[in-house]
C-alpha cells in the first residue's frame, strides 16, 4: 500500500520537473539578486526588512502559483487524457492515487522551496555581510510558507477531483486570496446578526487561514515567533490538510470515469 | 472449474439532456461468461457498448445495476487486478515517459518486485518490438508504436486474463499480423483473452468464442465453429468459362458468370449430378466446397432480426 | 463494492473530525494572537504604503481597516484597555484608502479626541483628520458637523466650533440645525441645552453602535448634570427660606412640590447627605457626569457604556 503511494508520488514529482517547473527558480532568482543589489546600492538603512520581506512574499506567491496551477490538473489531466484507465485497472486504490498525487506535489514545492530558501539567505548574506541570531526566524517564517502550500496543494487536489481546470483555478485562487484575510472575515461574521451569523461564522471557520501562516512582516522586523503558535499551526495545516484530502477522496472514489 | 469471467447482469445507465435528465441505458443487464484459456470476441458496430462493458469490468465506472466475478474474485477487489492487464481504447500514456520508465512505474503498481522488473521489461518490449525505442520519449512515439507499448503494460507483470479494447484499430496490416500472432502465443500461454472489435475477420481467426451485442444488449453468443457451421448442406461448385449447362440449370442452382468463371450454389445431394454434367460437356472443374456461413452474415443477421423485432430504438 | 463502503466510512470520519480539529486549533491560535489583524497596520502604518500594497483595490482595503477600526476599539473598550494608540493610523490609513469613507469621519470624531480611557487622546489628529475629510469631501455638510463637534466638547473652543458651524451651514443641502448650531455656539456654548442638541444629533445621524451608545451615555450625563444642579438650586432656596438645610429628601421634594423624591435617569432617587449635597446613588453608573458625584470620587471601573438597549 504505502509501495504504491510513494510510487505515484515519485512520479508526480517526476512530471512536475519534466514540465520544466523548476525553471521558476531562475525567476526568483533574477528578482531577489536584483533587489539584493539595487537595495544594496542605495543604502538606506532597510536593507535587510526590503530582501526578507521581498524574498519571503515571492516564495509564497511564486509557490502559490505553482501549487494550483499543477494541483488542479493532478486529477482532471488524468481523466481527460485518459491515462488514468491503465492505472487504475492495476491494483491501486483509488484513494492511494489521490493521497500519492498529493503527497508527490508537496514535495515537488519542498524542493522547490529548499532552492529559493538558500537564494533568500544568500541574498541576506550579500546585503548584511553577515548573519545573526534573530535571522533564525527567517527558518519558521519558511516552515510556515511550506505548510501554506500543504494547505493549498490539498485544496487544489480536491477541486482538481471534480471540475475543470478552469473552475479549479479560480476556486483556488479565491481561496487563497480569502484566506489570507481570514482574521479580518471571523471579524466581520462576528458582527453579523440572525441567521445570516450562523452561516458567516461557519463559512469564516473553513477558510483556510493563510493569515496566521503569515508571518513575515514579524521575521522582517527580527520579531520571533512563539513555539507555541509553531505548535498549533502545524496541527492545524494538518488537519486542514487531512479534511481537504479526505473530501478529494470521498469524491473521487464515486466517479465515473468517462 | 470457475470461469474466468462471470458478468452477471451488469447494466450501466446514464442521465442525459441537460435541463430535465433522462435516463439513456448504455447497457442492457449483462449475462456472460468466459472461460480459462479461452480467447473471446466481443463483437459489435461503434457504440454498442463493448468499450462501457470494459470500463465497467476496470472499475472506472460504476454499474447502475449487478455484478460480475473475475478469476472468482468480486471484480472490485483491488487484488484480482494484480492478475489481470488491460489495454485501453487508443491509449494514451504519460508523454513525458520514456517506453521503459512507463513499464517500469507499471511494473511497481501490479507490485512486480524491483529484481524481476528489468528483466520483464526487456523481455516484454523484445516481445512488442519496441526495444530499440526503450528511451524514447512516449511523446514522440507513432500511433503504432503507442498501441505496441500499451499491449506491452498488459501483459508485463504477466497476468492471467488479459482485456484488450479494439488492439488492431489504427495499425497497419502488418501491424495487425502481429497483434493476431501475439494473440495466438497468449492462448498457447494458457492466458484467457477477451477483446472487443468490430473487425469481423480478426475474430473469426482467432477467437473460441464470440459474442455480439448491439445497442447495448447481447444479441447472440455462441463458438465460432457452430455460428458458421454449413448452411444446409449447401454446396459451390465453382467451373472455368461462362457456359453453364442445361442439365445444372435443371437442378435449380443459382449461378453467377464473373469474368471466365462460373460459380454455382446447389445442394449437397446435386454435387454428383452437377460433376457427371460438367463432365460431359468437358468443362473444366477448378473447385467445390461447403458453403459456410461467414461471421458477417450472422452478425448482420442478428442485427436485423433486433432491429425489426425490437421495433423502437433504445 | 465491500471495499469502497470501507474508504467511504474511513474517508468521512476522516473529513469530519479533521474539520472539528482544524476548526478547535483556530479558536486556539486566535487566543495566541490577540492583535491578529493588527500586526499589519503596526509594521505598515504609513497610508501610502498601504495604498500601493492594495493594488488597486483600495476600496476593499478600505472597507477591511474600517472593519479593524470597529473591532479594535470595540474589544479594547470591552476590556477596559487604558489606551488606543492604534486607532488614529487605522483610521487614518482606511481614510486615505478611501477618503468617501465618512463612517470614519464620525468615529474618529467621537473616539479620536476624548482623552484616554475614552477615547485616544489625539485632538490634534483628530482635527487633521476631519480636516481631511472636509478638504476630499467638500459638499458633505455632516463633516463640518464633526469637526465642530471635537472643537466643542473635546476643545471647548466654542468661537471655534461656532465658525466652524457657520461653514458648515452654507454648505448646500446642509441640515438646518447647523444654522442653529452656530447660533447656539456663538451665544449659549455652556447651556445645557446646546450640548444636548449636539448630542442628541449624534445619536440620530450615527447607525455604528459605539458612536450611539457614546452619545446616549453623554445625554444621561447631561441629563443627570442638569438634575442635580437644578437640585442643588433647591437646596439653596430651600436653606434661604428656612435657614437650615433640609432634613431629607422627602422634606426637599415637599417643600418643591414635586411628585415623590426626585430619582435620577436609572430610577434610583438622588441622595442629599448632611453637608446638603445632592449627589448620585450610584455614581459608577454615568461615566460622563460632571455634578453630584461624591467628594474625591475616582471612577473604580473604567469607562464602559452603561446602556443595556
Amino acid at each position: 500500500m504505502s509501495a504504491r503511494i510513494l510510487h505515484i508520488a515519485r512520479n508526480t514529482f517526476r512530471e512536475a520537473v519534466r514540465d520544466r517547473v523548476l525553471y521558476n527558480l531562475i525567476a526568483f532568482a533574477l528578482l531577489l539578486s536584483g533587489a539584493a543589489i539595487f537595495v544594496g546600492q542605495i543604502s538606506i538603512d532597510i536593507e535587510r526588512l526590503v530582501v526578507v520581506n521581498l524574498g519571503l512574499t515571492a516564495v509564497s506567491l511564486f509557490g502559490a502559483v505553482i501549487a494550483i496551477f499543477i494541483g488542479i490538473g493532478l486529477v482532471s489531466k488524468e481523466i481527460e487524457k485518459r491515462t488514468l484507465y491503465t492505472v487504475l485497472s492495476r491494483p491501486v486504490r483509488r484513494w492511494e492515487f489521490i493521497v500519492g498525487k498529493f503527497f508527490g506535489l508537496a514535495g515537488t514545492l519542498v524542493v522547490n522551496t529548499f532552492f529559493m530558501a538558500i537564494g533568500v539567505f544568500g541574498a541576506l548574506l550579500y546585503v548584511a555581510h553577515r548573519f545573526s541570531s534573530s535571522d533564525r526566524s527567517i527558518l519558521v517564517a519558511l516552515y510556515f510558507i511550506i505548510l501554506e502550500f500543504l494547505i493549498i496543494c490539498a485544496l487544489s487536489l480536491l477541486f482538481s477531483s471534480f471540475s475543470s481546470p478552469l473552475l479549479s483555478a479560480i476556486f483556488a485562487f479565491s481561496l487563497f486570496v480569502i484566506g489570507s484575510f481570514a482574521d479580518d472575515l471571523r471579524g466581520f461574521a462576528g458582527l453579523t446578526h440572525g441567521m445570516t451569523r450562523w452561516i458567516a461564522i461557519s463559512a469564516a471557520y473553513l477558510v483556510p487561514n493563510f493569515s496566521a501562516l503569515n508571518v513575515i512582516s514579524a521575521v522582517a522586523h527580527q520579531q520571533a515567533v512563539s513555539p507555541q503558535l509553531v505548535l498549533q499551526n502545524t496541527l492545524y495545516a494538518l488537519f486542514y490538510t487531512a479534511m481537504a484530502l479526505s473530501g478529494a477522496v470521498l469524491i473521487f472514489e464515486r466517479r465515473n470515469l468517462k | 472449474m470457475a470461469p474466468a469471467i462471470e458478468i452477471l447482469g451488469l447494466e450501466k445507465s446514464y442521465m442525459v439532456g441537460f435541463w430535465r435528465k433522462r435516463p439513456k441505458r448504455a447497457l442492457h443487464p449483462l449475462q456472460l461468461s468466459v472461460e480459462e484459456g479461452e480467447v473471446f470476441g466481443f463483437l459489435g458496430p461503434n457504440g454498442a457498448g463493448k468499450t462501457t462493458t470494459l470500463k465497467l469490468l476496470m472499475g472506472l465506472v460504476f454499474p447502475s445495476a449487478g455484478t460480475a466475478r473475475i478469476l472468482g474474485q468480486e471484480w472490485t477487489n483491488p487484488e484480482v487486478k494484480a492478475q489481470i492487464g488491460f489495454l485501453p481504447e487508443q491509449p494514451y500514456f504519460y508523454d513525458y515517459l520514456t517506453a521503459h520508465e512507463l513499464l517500469d512505474y507499471y511494473g511497481q503498481l501490479s507490485g512486480v518486485a524491483g529484481k524481476d522488473r528489468n528483466r520483464r521489461i526487456a523481455e516484454v518490449l523484445t516481445r512488442v518490438g519496441l526495444t530499440d525505442v526503450k528511451g524514447m520519449q512516449l511523446r514522440k512515439f507513432s500511433k503504432g508504436m503507442l498501441q505496441r507499448a500499451g499491449i506491452a503494460q498488459a501483459i508485463l507483470h504477466d497476468p492471467k486474463l488479459v482485456f484488450l479494447d479494439e488492439p488492431m484499430s489504427g495499425l497497419d496490416p502488418l501491424g495487425r499480423r502481429e497483434v493476431r500472432d501475439l494473440i495466438e502465443e497468449l492462448k498457447q500461454e494458457g492466458k484467457t483473452v477477451f477483446f472487443s472489435t468490430h473487425i469481423l475477420s480478426d475474430a473469426e481467426a482467432l477467437c473460441d468464442r464470440v459474442g455480439i451485442i448491439h445497442k447495448g444488449e447481447l444479441r447472440g453468443v455462441g463458438a465460432v465453429e457452430s455460428l458458421t457451421a454449413s448452411v444446409q448442406g449447401k454446396i459451390e461448385v465453382v467451373w472455368q468459362g461462362t457456359q453453364v449447362p442445361p442439365s445444372i440449370k435443371a437442378l435449380g442452382a443459382e449461378y453467377h458468370v464473373t469474368g471466365d468463371t462460373v460459380r454455382a450454389v446447389m445442394a449437397e445431394n446435386q454435387q454428383d449430378a452437377a460433376i457427371d454434367a460438367l463432365r460431359r460437356e468437358r468443362i473444366r472443374l477448378i473447385a467445390i466446397t461447403p458453403l459456410r456461413t461467414s461471421l458477417e452474415t450472422y452478425f448482420v443477421e442478428k442485427l436485423q432480426h433486433a432491429q425489426t423485432t425490437a421495433g423502437t430504438t433504445s | 463494492m465491500r471495499t469502497r463502503r470501507r474508504v467511504t466510512v474511513v474517508a468521512s470520519l476522516c473529513l469530519v473530525t479533521s474539520m472539528a480539529l482544524s476548526v478547535l486549533l483556530l479558536r486556539r491560535i486566535d487566543q495566541v494572537r490577540p492583535q491578529a489583524t493588527l500586526e499589519d497596520v503596526l509594521y505598515v502604518n504609513s497610508p501610502k504604503l498601504v495604498k500601493r500594497l492594495s493594488l488597486g483595490f483600495s476600496g476593499l482595503m478600505a472597507c477591511i481597516y474600517w472593519t479593524r477600526t470597529v473591532q479594535y476599539f470595540g474589544h479594547r473598550h470591552y476590556n477596559h484597555e487604558q489606551s488606543y494608540n492604534e486607532l488614529a493610523p487605522l483610521l487614518e490609513i482606511a481614510t486615505s484608502l478611501d477618503p468617501q469613507l465618512l463612517p470614519a469621519y464620525q468615529f474618529g470624531a467621537s473616539f479620536l479626541a476624548p482623552a484616554p480611557p475614552n477615547g485616544a487622546g489625539e485632538p490634534g489628529r483628530a482635527i487633521e483628520l476631519m480636516q481631511y475629510g472636509i478638504d476630499h469631501n467638500p459638499d458633505n455638510w455632516q463633516l463640518y458637523y464633526n469637526l465642530g463637534f471635537v472643537y466643542y466638547t473635546e476643545l471647548h473652543d466654542y468661537k471655534k466650533a461656532a465658525d466652524v458651524f457657520a461653514r458648515g451651514s452654507q454648505v448646500p443641502d446642509a441640515h438646518p440645525s447647523m444654522k442653529v448650531m452656530a447660533a447656539r455656539m456663538a451665544e449659549h456654548a455652556g447651556d445645557f441645552e446646546t450640548a444636548r442638541m449636539l448630542w442628541t444629533a449624534s445619536y440620530q445621524t450615527s447607525r455604528e453602535s459605539n458612536i450611539r451608545k457614546n452619545a446616549l451615555e453623554h445625554l444621561r450625563a447631561l441629563s443627570v448634570d442638569e438634575q442635580v444642579t437644578q437640585l442643588q438650586a433647591a437646596v439653596t432656596r430651600f436653606g434661604e427660606r428656612s435657614g437650615r438645610l433640609p432634613s431629607s429628601m422627602a422634606e426637599l421634594a415637599a417643600a418643591e412640590h414635586m411628585n415623590g423624591v426626585p430619582i435620577d435617569p436609572d430610577g434610583n432617587p438622588y441622595v442629599l447627605t448632611r453637608e446638603g449635597r445632592i449627589q448620585l446613588a450610584k455614581p459608577d453608573d454615568f461615566p460622563f457626569v460632571t455634578k453630584g458625584l461624591p467628594p474625591g470620587y475616582k471612577p473604580s471601573a473604567l469607562p464602559r457604556f452603561h446602556v443595556k438597549g
